[in-house]
């Protein structure tokens, strides 16, 4: 038997440190991009909603950084983050929106009621360019270079306290 | 209550869906070329849903799900092998999207269990027999 | 009262429980008196546990909404039926009943345990009170399942509609039987590595408990992969999920934990392995309760993630874990080993089993858990799932099928006799079956193949021991064998087929529609509105034929209200050679069509009835042996008259 009698203790050993880590370091469950520090995948979106242009990638890497904001009308959180963006648009930050899975109505009322901080909204009707982007839920919004690389990438609404970041991003950006 | 319910029911829009728009019509419709059917169902069934608590988007009903599925079946209709289509989803996604680990530096330890298990196995067995005399 | 007697009841037996440990262990491994003190000490703490356990199905029965549990999980208008079995679904009732088995299984074998060593037996006891011990300090300080919810509010949440289903009321029972039935065992080893006392009067103590949390852990798993499989809608029936993964893994090492019993009660010999793996056994229950509560691992399954619950188990398992390898590393060295086999025998062939089926436990383990280590290690995410499980145990599956074939017929220390008589009819089963594969179905995956060839060899194979021989005198423990190898023949060809053969088709319908699937053809009549006791539905009604005889299937998109939730009930047309698995989903309001899926699935219900026998076989197998046990005892005791 020799040593070999010591080995299922020191292999259970190791599998309680790396379970006590997974204890101590919650697990996140959502699933980040893997693109940032990569240029913006080509595509080409229709309009969302009649009077506002629709969004390319071509119009992402204009010189200067611009936020795209992932959101939906059927998206409750994306309420609780419309007067943040409304602020933030107010502040000089260019957003433009991609709207996934949604009838043009449907985003008309949303941007009536909560307010439009947008310049271009893109119609994703399919999620393909959502998919394409990695992004896996709605709201998510990416930073954008000015030459159209992908810099930064946040998770979920944006919350007051999640501001200076974003600031922060978009000045990295420049 | 239950008259009210089963109106309700006949007038509303589908039961599972979070946005106001149908499933994409490659989502749950199956490709014309069965090979090319058969070859879309087995990636399917090793890609996992970015939304649910792991199930893969083969068995989900999530609609980002269903939009995966066009997005399979949609490509490999055009031509574009299954490992393909798999590697463009690992590069925006992770390994984590996949099912199946890639063989890659930090899963060779998984790969290597099994063959290890038995060689260790078989090693901790040889005093054991008595030999053919 | 009710709710404050149960929690009454339960810390009595926790009282109990330390009481127990701390004679056991005090009286030095306790013999004569002390150990009858001790006796009734386990039998009166496994009772006051029961009646903790009966106080909370009452409160379910009542709906009691006073009590938090009851208001967070129940609900007035549900069946009687989902009220019962709503007791244990959830938390901190199916930890209550995990208790409540151990402590009724420490109590069996206080009460009626007489042919081992009395040193032994204390140190089990002794073992068997500190586990429950721990686990009721878990219940009593960090899952009380007795709170009271002040002022109780009107009506309950309600209970998940998923689990409203004949299958929850007995699927979680019988695992947890099995899965604490296997603490027993730990028990047993723990005492007898104490002791030094390794050797066959071990063995056929421990053999009737494995045998039975076995029988049971085997059968919970089959109800459980059929409901999942008639539940979830897609047809499928195993998932490498981790919870799954961890009702698999004490199933495996009771699998060779059981094998092992028999060499090491016949012929003395495997007790270092023989004792790892009853140490193993358990400690997989044990590792799987904390995966399900914890939330470490993502999993459909699991339950409500509370980290501070799971790190209390974590410590309970580190410290009886590490405490019984610690135990085993230490001792067994001067464990006796048994006489010395040739490989070619009985016990090389049960060695070979031992080491396959461990390699597949390591394989299920470090799957399982790699995506957690790799995180730990490098913040890196990856999956684990059916592609890597199907491809590494999958061939060792198959490698362990082909040892079936052969072992059960080798005699025991050196077999020299006529081997190709014996192995000619699982043979040539296997090789024509493998031909008529090539010929018939030559586009099927290679291990689907092998899996239909090794599993038709072995319908002859396992019933080969019993050729030749006077069947009415063949003990019933032989024919528990043939059974449950035939039902691992069974379950093999069932998944062979399922995987190679299985027809599906989705598409999109309204009445009138006809859809082929495989060799039936299939027409959606009519979806109207239905109504039952706390739900409503819309039912396609589909008529389905293959040649003669039209069958009638209704399958349902059912809305709960309490909680809001949608499921698929599907409707199953079981045939001599397969099911018809039909599934409505949405509307595409657009066009007025509906979704229809449909599969034909050639041989599927083999696999659970595959799960039944072998289950049957290991029942068979405990009835014989208490029954000649019985026997035996009764001539012994006339003997003396």
């Amino acid at each position: 038997m020799s040593r070999a009698r010591f080995l299922p203790l020191i292999v259970f050993a190791l599998l309680v440190v790396a379970v006590a880590w997974r204890l101590a370091t919650p697990k996140d469950d959502r699933v980040a991009s893997k693109l940032e520090g990569q240029k913006l995948p080509a595509f080409a979106l229709p309009p969302a909603v009649p009077g506002k242009p629709g969004l390319s990638s071509a119009d992402l890497a204009t010189g200067s950084p611009r936020l795209v904001n992932i959101f939906a009308s059927w998206c409750v959180p994306c309420i609780a983050e419309a007067p943040v963006l409304l602020e933030l648009a107010r502040r000089g930050v260019p957003i433009d929106a991609i709207a996934i899975r949604d009838k043009p109505e449907d985003v008309a009322a949303f941007l009536a009621r909560h307010g439009d901080p947008f310049q271009r909204i893109g119609s994703d009707d399919r999620s393909q360019v959502q998919i394409a982007l990695g992004s896996s839920g709605v709201p998510e919004s990416f930073v954008i270079d000015r030459k159209g690389v992908i810099r930064a990438q946040h998770i979920g609404p944006i919350m007051p306290q999640d501001v200076p970041a974003i600031l922060q991003a978009m000045e990295e950006a420049k | 209550m239950r008259r009210a319910l089963l109106a309700f029911l006949l007038v509303a829009a589908p039961l599972r869906a979070d946005s106001n728009l149908p499933p994409s019509r490659w989502a749950n419709e199956q490709l014309p070329d069965a090979r090319q059917e058969a070859a879309a169902t087995a990636l399917m069934q090793e890609l996992r849903c970015l939304v649910c608590q792991g199930q893969s988007i083969a068995d989900s009903d999530a609609e980002l799900a269903g939009d995966m599925r066009a997005l399979v079946r949609e490509r490999i209709a055009r031509g574009e092998r299954p490992e393909a289509v798999r590697a463009w989803l690992v590069e925006r996604y992770g390994a984590w999207v996949s099912y199946r680990p890639p063989v890659e530096p930090l899963s060779w330890p998984l790969y290597a269990a099994p063959v290890a298990l038995l060689i260790a196995g078989a090693w901790l067995l040889r005093g054991r027999f008595r030999r053919r005399g | 009262m009710i709710a404050e007697a149960g929690l009454a009841a339960l810390w009595l037996a926790a009282a109990l429980a330390a009481l127990q440990f701390a004679l056991a262990l005090g009286a030095g491994g306790a013999e004569g008196r002390a150990l009858a003190t001790i006796r009734g000490v386990a039998v009166a703490q496994g009772l006051l546990t029961l009646a903790a356990f009966a106080a909370l199905v009452i409160l379910f029965l009542r709906t009691d909404l006073s009590v938090l549990l009851v208001a967070e999980n129940s609900h007035a208008d549900k069946p009687w039926l989902y009220k019962f079995a709503g007791t244990w679904g959830n938390h901190e009732g199916s930890m209550l009943l995990w208790v409540t088995v151990l402590a009724i299984a420490g109590a069996v074998v206080a009460l009626f345990e007489r042919h081992l060593d009395e040193r032994t037996l204390g140190f089990s006891l002794a073992a068997q009170a500190a586990l429950a011990l721990g686990f009721f300090a878990f219940l009593l300080f960090a899952s009380n399942p007795f709170e009271r919810l002040n002022p109780a509010p009107a009506a309950g949440r309600g209970l998940n509609p998923l689990l409203q289903d004949p299958g929850l009321a007995f699927h979680p029972p019988t695992l947890y039987l099995g899965y604490v039935g296997l603490s027993v065992a730990f028990s047993l080893a723990v005492g007898a590595l104490v002791t030094r006392d390794v050797g066959p009067a071990l063995a056929r103590a421990m053999r009737p408990w494995v045998l039975g949390a076995w029988v049971l852990l085997t059968l919970g798993i089959t109800a459980g992969s059929y409901w999942a499989y008639y539940e979830l809608g897609w047809g499928g029936w195993w998932f490498w999920d981790p919870v799954e993964n961890a009702s698999l893994m004490p199933w495996l090492a009771a699998t060779a934990l059981l094998h092992s019993l028999n060499v090491l009660a016949a012929r003395g010999g495997l007790r270092a392995w023989t004792m790892m793996l009853a140490l193993v056994a358990f400690s997989m229950s044990m590792v799987g309760t904390f995966l399900v509560r914890s939330g470490i691992l993502t999993s459909v399954h699991a339950f409500a993630v509370d980290p501070t619950r799971g790190s209390f188990i974590l410590v309970l398992l580190t410290l009886y874990i590490g405490a019984a390898l610690a135990l085993f590393a230490v001792r067994i060295a001067t464990v006796k080993e048994g006489a010395p086999f040739d490989p070619l025998s009985r016990e090389g062939a049960l060695v070979a089993n031992n080491l396959f089926l461990s390699v597949i436990l390591g394989i299920v383990l470090i799957g399982t858990l790699y995506p957690l280590i790799a995180e730990a290690a490098t913040g890196e995410k990856l999956s684990v799932g059916p592609p890597y499980f199907n491809a590494t145990a999958g061939p060792l599956a198959l490698i362990l099928a082909a040892l079936m074939m052969i072992g059960p017929q080798l005699r025991w220390r050196r077999d020299r006799g006529p081997m190709l008589q014996r192995l000619a009819p699982g043979i040539v089963v296997a090789v024509a079956t493998l031909v008529a594969t090539l010929l018939l179905a030559p586009s099927i995956s290679l291990l689907s193949r092998l899996g239909l060839a090794l599993g038709a060899g072995l319908v002859p194979a396992s019933l080969a021991p019993l050729a030749g021989r006077a069947l009415r005198r063949t003990p019933l423990a032989t024919w528990g064998m043939c059974i449950a190898h035939l039902g691992v023949a069974a379950a093999l060809i069932g998944m062979a087929s399922d995987s190679a053969f299985t027809r599906e088709k989705l598409t999109t319908a309204v009445p009138g529609d006809r859809i082929e699937v495989g060799p039936w053809l299939v027409e959606l009549r009519s979806i109207r509105p239905v109504a039952g006791p706390n739900w409503t539905a819309l039912e396609a009604e589909l008529r389905a034929s293959k040649g003669a005889g039209v069958s009638v299937l209704k399958t349902q998109s059912r809305y709960f209200t309490e909680p809001v939730t949608t499921t698929n009930e599907a409707a199953i047309e079981t045939d001599w050679n397969g099911q018809l698995y039909a599934v409505l989903g949405a509307e595409d309001v657009a066009t007025g069509r509906w979704q229809v899926r449909l599969w034909w699935k050639p041989f599927v219900t083999l696999i659970w009835l595959g799960g039944a026998l072998i289950g049957l076989g290991g029942l068979l197998a405990l009835i014989g042996r208490w029954w000649r046990a019985f026997r035996t005892r009764r001539r012994f005791v006339e003997a003396e008259w």
